[in-house]
């Protein structure tokens, strides 16, 4: 199994980028549970250490095999999580407003996370089979499209807008990546166009038409979402060029942000490390990305191409709408920013998703 | 050849990849863009919201929806209460603040301190409320002093007012303070801690109309906490204004009458079901409520014998006495137990099985048709009607007509009263139905219970010709702009299953017991109109129906007196009933009360003669 050249081609600079933005991660994770409350809730970094702990050890468990075995469970294991996605609405732990986690024992995991990495799996395997270089037929589209929907539905249910709108996003991304022809093009256009207004009236919660609707004009909402963003976005602006300085953050301190260690965390860094420190987390994440597309383009066959542009799709998806939700250019979905925004299934899949990057980075230079 | 040309190969994917890596570039274009203008263009900005912990949310609390009576007469308002808060963080030194306030409200340090810790919220940012209802004095003192008094804000709360202290108290209802139990229990959604909810009459049962819907600010505020600037407001909705059917008039004047009585009085429109007035003593007055009212009141209110909490006109339950013979009479003629032209004769007693059942005249009524039955309110006539009919044929009757069951006004705790048959008896306790006891129940006593809204409802159905009404409290329903949001609605459960013929004989009967020189209540006549009703005298525990002529024992405790009335007779516009507790007499007392009511309701009207001088033909 443990081939001389596997670790020859192991991607270090892949490893040490992921390292760089956990590290990261905890330290900014660490002000913002500590500065200024009354009770800190140090014991969250903690967690979080020990979530990138198992995260690790999951990441390692991904790339020991070779990535091509996926294919032949890419059904079952897509079948597995739309069964855990049942049982959190049969059975599932009520926290916040909705039900998105299992309890087992003393871990909560959420089975949303987990069949985002599902769906790319599968998808990845159908595209490779399917893909032509005129584009894919509606014929070939019915699957894709019924395998995004059954997730998509389950999790708004919960509900849980933005890991369902990811999903479809994802697999959209992948979709155009792998083209699409000019007649079906025009067909999902048209098809979509109508299919929203439905989703409007029948699908979306108050609250969540609330969301978008502030989104489109903030003034609605003064008072709600719509304060949300105005803190958030005064604590990215106050932190000026150089931040305040860390544990330094006064809007961070005086709890005007709200969820500051999940969604709106970056707000915290920016306030703290200011433009600089933005920016050279910004950078990161640009790696981060332009890397696994990288390791898409250095394999040689499509399935792992695919894996790997799924995967990166999702890492750049995540970064990309929260942050520009945080910056108040995006209506406000529950999306974590990965490896820095607290939360166990968060941090454990994106290490799955390095895992896999690492595993078809590592398996280039063979091909049967 | 197809296939081959059409096979994605490794180039065909780099440039693919090539093209998602630039989308990916432009993405983080934007980013960058909107990074660089929020953290180095306006960077200024931001930081001075920030430094000056500038934007907070306040709440604007809706106004209340006021209460009008039928002609827009206001009952119920709202005024301006000034309330007292601070902000910690703001307020430094803290205790020389508290000081300085308590000097210019004049309370104890201690008060203060303790209202803080006991109101205290989660951020050191959100007021907390001090006082409550400082008055004018102390918020002059307040104002003026401001600049020395950082973190001290006064909010103007609109404060409910029952502009007629314990008029219509029961119909009303009052507030009081929302409680812990029920913000968690998630039935009250909108409402946060000190808000002040419906708790009793129409207060409550409109509660989501009065209600209205909060509203709110973000504000910026400077480094001593006041408002600088008002970024973005979110009005508050005013409640709904709600018009009640009752006429102002006429409910003072029934409450001017029970004074110093324990009792009720109600009037309704037989045509519409709509209730005039309902007043019930001793009452309340409202206001204590929501000023919040002490412990001592509270069980004053609460121990008082007379219950002054509860509602006599829906709550209480009373045996109906001869005001019941109404019911006997409708049943016994529907049912043909007897016609018009029955008579029996009346010594002043009725000797069934071993014993004498008295009649109320000693020297008896001598030989009595139906209608002067009614009119001379004879027992021995329907103890011997009753029994010819059977209790359970009169009870059919007494519940097509509403009784022994609530009449769905729509009032807290309206009781059902009880109209007893054979079977409910066996039921209760397991002993047979005598037919000695349809005599009792035949009167209206026994095991008959009524609430004086039910005597009224049988009292205006008769009056109009049989339709049963619901009675209705509410008018209408307006937006505070005027606008109408719904119209009380005017509904029938049915008619009395009795022919136009015995209504008529019936309404003879009532006409000629104000009218009659034998009538029982020549005591109710008014000038100009004519009216109809019925006496009652309710013994309760004491004198038996059966006890021998000449032994006169004081009776334990006196009798209710009862009166049901309507008028004109011919075309009737009101219906009322009056109950006075232990007052004796129905027609010594009961009936004058009626009278001033009816006379109060026709004072200002306009008749044309014709109808003032309908009379019945017989």
């Amino acid at each position: 199994m443990f081939d001389r050249r596997l670790v020859q081609n192991f991607d270090w600079g892949l490893l040490g980028l992921t390292l760089s933005l956990g590290t990261m991660g905890l330290i900014i994770l660490y002000s913002a549970v500590t500065a200024g409350t009354p009770d800190p809730q140090k014991v969250l970094c903690l967690k979080q250490l020990i979530w990138f702990c198992v995260g690790t050890v999951v990441m390692v468990a991904c790339f020991l095999f070779d990535y091509k075995l996926l294919e032949r469970w890419a059904l079952p294991f897509y079948i597995f999580c739309i069964l855990l996605l049942i049982a959190v609405l049969i059975s599932g732990k009520y926290a916040g407003g909705s039900k998105r986690w299992l309890a087992l024992g003393p871990v909560s995991l959420q089975p949303s996370e987990l069949i985002k990495i599902a769906v790319i799996i599968f998808v990845a395997r159908y595209y490779s089979k399917v893909v032509n270089t005129i584009g894919l037929g509606i014929r070939e589209l019915v699957c894709p499209i019924i395998v995004t929907v059954i997730p998509f539905v389950l999790i708004v249910a919960q509900p849980d807008l933005g890991t369902a709108l990811l999903v479809v996003v994802i697999v959209g991304s992948m979709t155009i990546f792998v083209k699409i022809d000019r007649r079906s093009f025009i067909w999902i256009i048209a098809t979509s166009t109508t299919a929203l207004p439905l989703v409007w009236f029948f699908i979306l919660k108050a609250y969540q038409k609330k969301r978008i609707l502030t989104f489109l004009n903030p003034d609605r909402d003064p008072l709600g979402a719509g304060y949300h963003i105005i803190q958030s976005k005064i604590a990215i602006g106050s932190g000026m060029i150089f931040g305040k300085g860390f544990l330094k953050g006064t809007q961070n301190a005086l709890e005007f942000l709200p969820e500051q260690h999940t969604d709106f965390i970056f707000s915290v860094l920016a306030e703290e490390w200011g433009f600089v420190g933005s920016l050279v987390l910004l950078l990161l994440f640009l790696m981060l990305i332009i890397w696994g597309l990288n390791v898409a383009q250095g394999c040689r066959e499509p399935f792992g191409t695919l894996l790997a542009v799924g995967v990166t799709a999702m890492i750049f998806w995540q970064v990309f709408i929260n942050l520009g939700m945080v910056m108040g250019l995006m209506p406000v979905v529950g999306v974590p920013l990965p490896l820095i925004s607290y939360g166990g299934s968060s941090v454990v899949t994106m290490m799955m998703c390095i895992g896999l990057l690492l595993n078809v980075s590592m398996r280039r230079f063979m091909i049967e | 050849m197809d296939q081959f040309l059409r096979t994605a190969d490794s180039n065909w994917f780099r440039q693919r990849i090539k093209g998602v890596i630039l989308c990916v570039l432009a993405a983080f274009v934007v980013l960058f863009i909107r990074l660089f203008f929020l953290q180095v263009i306006e960077r200024e900005e931001y930081r001075r919201l920030s430094e000056n912990n500038s934007i907070r949310l306040q709440s604007i609390k809706p106004p209340r929806g006021l209460i009008f009576d039928r002609h827009g007469e206001l009952l119920v308002d709202n005024r301006p209460s000034f309330d007292l808060s601070i902000i910690t963080k703001d307020a430094k030194p803290l205790e020389k603040t508290l000081g300085k306030l308590a000097y210019f409200l004049k309370s104890p340090v201690e008060e203060l301190q303790s209202n803080m810790s006991r109101n205290k919220g989660y951020s050191a940012y959100t007021p907390i409320l001090l006082k409550q209802d400082i008055g004018r004095d102390a918020l002059a003192q307040v104002e003026v002093h401001k600049f020395d008094l950082p973190g001290v804000g006064v909010d103007v709360e609109a404060r409910r007012q029952y502009i007629n202290r314990n008029s219509a108290a029961h119909l009303v209802g009052y507030l009081s303070e929302i409680n812990a139990e029920e913000l968690k229990s998630g039935k009250y959604p909108e409402n946060k801690s000190g808000d002040f909810i419906g708790r009793f009459g129409v207060e409550k049962t409109y509660e989501h109309y009065l209600r209205g819907q909060r509203g709110g600010r973000q504000v910026e505020v400077n480094a001593t906490g006041q408002v600088v600037r008002i970024l973005k407001t979110v009005e508050a909705k005013p409640g709904h204004n709600i018009y009640l059917t009752i006429d102002t008039r006429v409910q003072k004047k029934a409450e001017e009458l029970l004074q110093g009585r324990a009792g009720a009085v109600i009037a309704m429109d037989p045509s519409t079901g709509e209730i005039l007035a309902l007043a019930s003593n001793p009452s309340f007055d409202q206001n204590d409520f929501v000023s919040g009212m002490s412990h001592e009141k509270w069980e004053e209110l609460v121990s008082n014998p007379q219950r002054p909490l509860e509602n006599k006109a829906v709550q209480g339950e009373y045996p109906p006495a001869s005001t019941y013979k109404i019911m006997t009479a409708l049943a016994a003629l529907e049912e043909g137990a007897i016609d018009e032209d029955t008579t029996f004769f009346c010594p002043g007693y009725y000797k069934f099985g071993d014993r004498q059942f008295r009649c109320w005249k000693e020297s008896g009524h001598g030989t009595v048709d139906v209608v002067k039955a009614l009119s001379e309110s004879c027992d021995v006539f329907f103890y011997q009607a009753g029994l010819k009919l059977g209790v359970d044929r009169l009870a059919w009757h007494a519940k097509a007509a509403g009784l022994g069951s609530p009449t769905e006004i729509n009032l807290d705790n309206e009781a059902s009263g009880l109209v007893p048959t054979a079977g409910w008896k066996k039921n209760r306790t397991g002993v047979d139905w005598q037919r000695g006891e349809t005599l009792s129940v035949a009167i209206g006593q026994g095991y008959n219970l009524a609430t004086p809204l039910q005597m009224l409802v049988l009292t205006s159905t008769v009056a109009n010709g049989g339709t049963l009404y619901r009675p209705l409290i509410l008018k209408k329903i307006e937006t505070a702009e005027g606008e109408i949001v719904s119209e009380g609605e005017i509904r029938t459960k049915g008619k009395l299953p009795v022919s136009q013929r015995t209504l008529d004989i019936v309404r003879k009967g009532l006409w000629e017991v104000v009218n009659s020189p034998t009538g029982t209540a020549r005591n109710a006549r008014i000038p100009g109109v004519e009216v109809s009703g019925k006496t009652g005298t309710a013994q309760v525990v004491g004198r038996k129906p059966d006890a021998s002529a000449d032994k006169k024992t004081e009776p334990v405790i006196k009798p209710h007196a009862w009166f049901v009335a309507y008028a004109p007779s011919g075309n009737p516009q009101i219906a009322v009933a009056v109950i006075v507790e232990h007052g004796e007499g129905g027609g010594s007392v009961a009936a004058p009360i009626a009278r001033e009511v009816l006379k109060a309701f026709f004072a200002d009207r306009k008749f044309n003669p014709s109808q003032i001088q309908a009379t019945f033909q017989p």
